[in-house]
């Protein structure tokens, strides 16, 4: 159905898809089938309860209390959990963690498979078919798209999300924040950073 | 099936292009869709395999040119319809035609927050004990079946590593289809790059995948 939209041009197509949900949400909410109110709330969940902050306050934990990297090792979806940071497309995580020797990027070749509960919704590119063909097989290309250049000896674990475990990479925490606790910490991780297209810089502080 | 969904490795798909400060939401209406995506899957109707493989049956020059959220919303449509939901002439039109099928629970505000907070668990107790172990090497299968799978084109028929046994798991093989949850073990597996993309593969490169039982076979 609707395939006529398919010959529009990107703007008309925008449209379209504005009017389409737009007309299925009626359509739903006529039917008793949905709550126009569920649907504010699922919205500001994803836009301020769960983020890559919740992430953020994982890896800097981890940085911070070697009981806490140890048990998130061990079983992440409990040590996640003790956080607070539980729920839909986290039921069953995994902490993948950087070292000097590998370095780990996490993509979903089948769909967009991502660990809601702890980094929010996933960013386009996630979810593109640009990102998803071409991470398991030229991953340092993909990389320097992003602008990471990783050391020539450095192996690259790539984890295709091809079922429901989640992953979480846990980069290496960077040299001079040995004084910094939590908090600082954590506000140097970024998004990118945990799906692993990025490494923790000192200077994302600035 | 081999659809335009299994992405792992084609050429030309351009750059990625990643965005300077992506806003969480490009316009309102992937807001709606993604309220609207959930809300329906509250509905307990469909599982999140058989809305995966809805997505799959998109035909492949509109899911490759298709933003994420219009793929969740087009195979929304075909469930809604499939399930008794909705029917074609309603979701053509827009307009309530008569009040079609009553679901388990509908979603509502109050709802929302428990509902995301518990999310759909995927684990299942395990029929038996596990076939493989850490260290062993296996073979992955080489089958191009129609329906649903979970094991990519470009790791199919590969020689790997069992690295961890995850757990016991529904299998998004049957379970996409009515076929029940079957459960089985699932183990992350993982290949040398030269072994799945051969010459010129990149140098230092290992890609794992996580693939139930049946996948696999002793290498």
């Amino acid at each position: 159905m609707h395939d006529h939209d398919d010959d529009h041009h990107h703007d008309n197509h925008f449209s379209d898809m504005q009017a389409r949900v737009k007309a299925l949400e009626t359509l739903l909410t006529a039917k008793g089938l949905i709550d126009p109110k569920a649907i504010d709330a699922i919205v500001e969940t994803y836009e301020t309860k769960i983020g890559p902050r919740n992430g953020a306050h994982v890896v800097a934990k981890a940085w911070t209390d070697p009981e806490f990297a140890a048990w998130l090792k061990r079983d992440a979806t409990a040590a996640i959990a003790s956080l607070g940071y539980t729920g839909r497309q986290g039921e069953h995580m995994r902490a993948v963690f950087n070292t000097p020797e590998t370095h780990n990027l996490v993509v979903c070749t089948l769909c967009s498979c991502y660990p809601w509960s702890v980094l929010g919704l996933p960013p386009v590119w996630y979810k593109a078919p640009a990102y998803r063909s071409r991470a398991v097989i030229d991953p340092r290309g993909v990389l320097a798209e992003f602008g990471l250049a990783l050391p020539e000896g450095q192996a690259i674990r790539v984890w295709d999300s091809t079922a429901e475990l989640r992953y979480l990479v846990i980069p290496e925490r960077p040299a001079g924040t040995e004084a910094m606790g939590e908090a600082e910490l954590a506000a140097l991780v970024s998004r990118d950073a945990m799906i692993g297209t990025a490494i923790v810089h000192l200077a994302e502080a600035a | 099936m081999n659809g335009p969904h299994d992405l792992g490795g084609q050429h030309g798909l351009g750059p990625v292009a990643p965005e300077k400060d992506e806003p969480i939401f490009h316009a309102e209406w992937e807001k709606r869709a993604l309220g609207v995506t959930l809300s329906c899957g509250a509905f307990g109707a469909w599982s999140i395999d058989e809305s995966r493989h809805a997505r799959e049956n998109i035909p492949p020059a509109t899911y490759l040119s298709a933003s994420y959220y219009e793929i969740w919303i087009r195979a929304l449509e075909t469930l809604l319809e499939r399930h008794g939901f909705a029917t074609t002439e309603e979701l053509e039109s827009g307009v309530l035609a008569g009040p079609g099928r009553a679901p388990k629970r509908v979603l509502t505000a109050d709802m929302v927050e428990g509902v995301l907070a518990k999310g759909g668990p995927c684990d299942r107790p395990a029929s038996g004990p596990a076939l493989f172990k850490p260290g062993e090497r296996v073979r992955t299968r080489n089958f191009n079946p129609t329906t649903h799978t979970r094991l990519p084109r470009y790791a199919r028929g590969r020689g790997g590593t069992v690295e961890a046994v995850q757990g016991s798991f529904v299998f998004p093989d049957d379970n996409a289809h009515g076929k029940g949850e079957s459960p089985q073990w699932v183990y992350t597996v993982v290949f040398d790059a030269a072994e799945i993309w051969g010459e010129g593969a990149a140098p230092g490169l290992t890609v794992s995948i996580d693939a139930w039982e049946s996948y696999l076979e002793r290498a």
